[in-house]
């Protein structure tokens, strides 16, 4: 596909913290880790529907603020005893900014 | 989803509520009934707790935190009084329920004779923690007497233990000797003679005539004329299986619920388990049994092919130092042999039944460690003709030379059966130890389940460990704050005292944390111990909030928000009034609700609208009522000498100094206050973490209650001759807590780990130490009252409250 699509400073996220996206079928949540990595991930716990992007962030990982299920943020699978996985995204950063693949919003938006 | 609705909250359908997150995660929406007004616990274990040896909250197997990290809705306290299986619902006070499926665990009821004056108070049960707690009162009084009416495993461990409370016990037994069911007379009078040591008078072959008594049990008279003094009379003669909704639902009721290998009743949608059914014409009352059907019940649901077989069982009396184990038949007749050791002095008594050169039977009094090797030959119909001359003697006796306790436990094959409540083996605790490489009981507990029940092999457990971890195994081990770091809460504290630790990332260096930012575990509560440690100096971490702290608002399951304003003391006037409704209007708020808090709960507020809602609560001079903080929440009055003919005191005015001075404040969990302007105690000071009673005299201080999960009464800290005074006195407790709790720890929780008395010798007698706590808080509160509200409206964290970016439905990539 063509361009990836700009998302904001890579500072408008908090480290260890998350922000959302808003598309057409729903939101996304970018995290930003201690370590100053960036992932995107769906914002909804497969377990409950919880916002993801709401929840504490340790390492790679975010505990759901529902009812603390915890997912890597890499893969998107629940960690520990849980079973489940939340879709991930590719994301990139440059020069500060975050990009997300366009392919998966067209996707999304031809759902 | 489909709607799972189940029935009884005991230790059956608490198993097979785990078996089903197992077996079909996030496949049902589970709602929970139990009629008691607590959850799951360890019913096994109330003979222990009666005893005072130990408490409830050791004995709790689901709490709260477990329910709600399941998405179970529980509705305890709450009777199921009927179920429609046409329309598929259950009907309880609050309304109706429906379900998909549904399942049966109603357990069993007490039997209790029909003699007259049965009905008289002080005549109860041993069943549940509600009457462990009522004898436990009783047994208080100086000289209180205890008639036991049933000598079985049951009524044995009731006068046992309220005979260690210091009552005097009678028990009183139909049959020729104690527990015949499971002992032979031999054993069953060496029980008695033990039981008799203990000051315990057992009388047998006791006909009950009478319980008498004007309006409260005074005594209990026999056939034969002999009437034994009693304040209380504690039924424990059996039980039967609690059918009664399942009759009237019109299922397949004989002695129990009937059920099908698949714990399926004659209504496909129904199941059942537990003390309540009924499987080949039997019904079980061991605990072992119920967990199989918990496990088949969970495949059932899960459409896994599964049945429920018919089981052995092996009993222990859970008396301490009370040995008693039997397994088995052992019932005399002709096909039959018997080996029997007996050592009258040491009080020893083993008694095998064979048959055909198989042991089928065992009844051990006093020495009862080879009670799982005799078990295990049981089960398994080993043919002992090789090791006949010594078989009673046990298994260190086999091959030789005596093997020490350790050595016999390695010696066990791999599926020798440790935990018969359970049904585990010894390879599945072992192998388990190695694949989690896990390090304590608990660890053990929590993943094979053996030892979890009744308790009674932990002993064996602690022994496999040992053999499987070697040296590395500590029984004494801290239970770390969470696998994040080695240390305990309490050991974390005192270090960030004594090494000046200022900040999460110091304390996690210094400490030697095991991973790069900790968990949502450890990061909360290293939060709260530096904000409480530090007032001032330490930055508040919003990172390692909990989202409701980081957000000021509760999150609800839909991932909107509540929003709860101070009302300071529960008043409010028509302009704050005005204010909300114009809030709830303006932002479309769907439910505005009246909390138990005394103020007004606005829910479903969406995120992004939180400022806006904020801000006009804000010019309106309200300020956040700190709902979803681990912190000061409400302080609840009653109308006091302003208004009520029966105020001893200014209620009100207290309960809204209380709040506006301690507003703001953070607490290891969160703290819930009340002022009551009489002994009559309408705003229910007396279940709240710390209670004000007003008096004539002045005001007493009272804490450590609790009204959640768990219910308990208050305790008395002392008394205060003025206002100033009181308020003197609850800030220099909560002043205690806050320094000593653990995060997450309730304020009761707190007291009982540290002890009353050095709580009250804290802030009631040392008055010097009183005063330094007051002003600890004192000086931390000029921090700590900042609206979060204003600040946010003011632009604080404003990226929390909007999206970060948005994109229409024609994705702008072309």
């Amino acid at each position: 596909m063509t361009e990836w699509i700009e998302l904001g400073a890579v500072t408008a996220v908090p480290l260890r913290g998350a922000r959302c996206v808003n598309t057409p079928s729903g939101k996304i949540a970018v995290f930003r880790t201690a370590e100053n990595q960036v992932f995107a991930i769906d914002n909804r716990c497969p377990h409950k529907g919880g916002p993801l992007a709401e929840g504490i962030v340790h390492g790679t990982s975010v505990t759901c603020p529902l009812h603390n299920w915890v997912f890597d943020l890499a893969t998107g699978e629940a960690q520990g005893a849980d079973e489940g996985s939340v879709r991930t995204y590719p994301v990139k950063v440059e020069n500060g900014l975050i990009f997300i693949a366009p392919d998966v919003l067209i996707a999304m938006a031809a759902e | 989803m489909e709607k799972l609705v189940v029935v009884g909250a005991g230790m059956a359908s608490g198993r097979a509520l785990e078996h089903i997150f197992e077996e079909a995660p996030g496949r049902f929406d589970i709602t929970l009934f139990g009629a008691e007004p607590r959850g799951n616990y360890n019913r096994l274990m109330l003979s222990p707790v009666l005893a005072g040896e130990k408490e409830y909250e050791q004995i709790i197997t689901h709490d709260a935190a477990w329910y709600e990290a399941h998405g179970v809705h529980t509705r305890f306290g709450e009777t199921v009084t009927a179920i429609d299986r046409q329309r598929k619902v259950v009907v309880s006070k609050d309304g109706e329920t429906p379900y998909d499926k549904l399942i049966i665990a109603t357990g069993s009821a007490p039997f209790i004779i029909p003699l007259p004056g049965k009905d008289l108070p002080g005549v109860m049960a041993f069943r549940d923690l509600d009457d462990v707690n009522r004898m436990v009162d009783v047994s208080r009084r100086p000289g209180a007497k205890a008639v036991v009416i049933g000598g079985g495993l049951l009524g044995l461990e009731a006068a046992a233990a309220l005979r260690a409370r210091g009552m005097e016990v009678v028990v009183l037994h139909l049959m020729g000797h104690v527990m015949e069911r499971q002992l032979d007379p031999a054993a069953g009078f060496l029980l008695q003679r033990d039981l008799e040591a203990r000051g315990i008078k057992v009388h047998c072959k006791a006909q009950t005539k009478a319980i008498l008594g004007e309006t409260q049990v005074e005594a209990v008279a026999l056939e034969d004329g002999t009437v034994y003094g009693a304040d209380i009379v504690v039924m424990a003669v059996g039980i039967r299986p609690e059918t009664r909704i399942a009759t009237a639902a019109g299922l397949h009721v004989e002695r129990g619920i009937v059920v099908t290998d698949q714990m399926v009743t004659s209504d496909p949608d129904v199941l059942a388990l537990g003390e309540c059914v009924e499987h080949e014409k039997i019904v079980y009352g061991l605990v072992a049994p119920l967990y199989d059907q918990a496990k088949v019940l969970a495949k059932t649901l899960a459409k896994v092919d599964a049945a429920f077989r018919p089981v052995q069982t092996a009993t222990q009396l859970k008396v301490t130092g009370v040995a008693v184990y039997s397994a088995g038949d052992f019932a005399d007749a002709e096909d039959r042999e018997e080996i029997v050791l007996r050592d009258a002095q040491s009080g020893i008594y083993k008694r095998l039944v064979l048959k055909q050169d198989k042991v089928i039977g065992a009844v051990l009094y006093g020495e009862t460690g080879d009670g799982p090797w005799f078990f295990d030959m049981i089960r398994k119909g080993t043919d002992t003709r090789d090791m006949r001359d010594t078989l009673i003697f046990g298994q260190a006796y086999q091959g030789g030379a005596a093997l020490d306790p350790m050595a016999a436990v390695a010696a066990l094959p791999d599926d020798a059966e440790i935990c018969g409540c359970n049904g585990v083996c010894k390879s599945k605790i072992t192998g388990t130890i190695v694949a989690k490489g896990l390090t304590d009981l608990d660890g053990v507990r929590a993943h094979t389940k053996a030892s979890a029940s009744c308790g009674s092999c932990t002993h064996l457990v602690e022994k496999l460990m040992a053999i499987t971890l070697g040296d590395s195994y500590n029984p004494t081990a801290v239970k770390p704050m969470c696998p994040c770091t080695e240390h305990d809460h309490g050991t974390i504290r005192r270090l960030i005292v004594a090494k000046g630790l200022r900040s999460i990332p110091e304390v996690m260096q210094e400490l030697e944390w095991k991973t790069s930012c900790g968990c949502a575990k450890c990061r909360p509560a290293l939060n709260y111990y530096l904000v409480s440690e530090w007032p001032g100096e330490y930055e508040d971490d919003g990172q390692s909030r909990f989202i409701n702290e980081r957000v000021h608002a509760n999150i609800q399951k839909d991932g909107t928000y509540s929003v709860v304003p101070r009302m300071w003391g529960g008043i409010t006037t028509p302009n704050e009034l005005r204010a909300i409704a114009d809030v709830a209007d303006k932002f479309a708020i769907p439910t505005v609700k009246v909390t138990g808090g005394q103020r007004i709960d606005l829910l479903g507020v969406k995120k992004e609208d939180l400022p806006g809602v904020w801000a006009d609560l804000n010019a309106a001079g309200m300020v956040s009522g700190a709902a979803y903080a681990k912190g000061l929440r409400t302080v609840k009055t009653c109308v006091g000498s302003d208004w009520c003919r029966f105020g001893t005191q200014d209620s009100t005015g207290l309960g809204v100094r209380i709040e506006k001075f301690m507003w703001g404040s953070w607490t290891p969990a969160k703290l819930k206050l009340a002022v009551s302007g009489c002994p009559r105690n309408c705003a229910e000071a007396t279940c709240k973490d710390i209670g004000v009673i007003c008096v004539d005299s002045g005001y007493d201080i009272h804490f450590a209650g609790a009204a959640g999960l768990d219910i308990k009464g208050t305790e008395l800290l002392g008394h205060a001759n003025s206002e100033d005074e009181a308020l003197e006195i609850i800030v220099a407790l909560t002043q205690l807590y806050r320094e000593q709790g653990y995060y997450l720890e309730r304020i009761y929780k707190w007291a009982k780990r540290v002890g009353n008395d050095s709580i009250k010798a804290a802030v009631i007698d040392d008055l010097a130490k009183r005063r330094q706590l007051y002003d600890r808080f004192v000086y931390s509160q000029q921090f700590a009252q900042v609206d979060p509200w204003e600040e946010r409206v003011n632009g604080k964290d404003a990226h929390e409250f909007a999206a970060m970016a948005e994109f229409g439905l024609p994705v702008a990539a072309e």
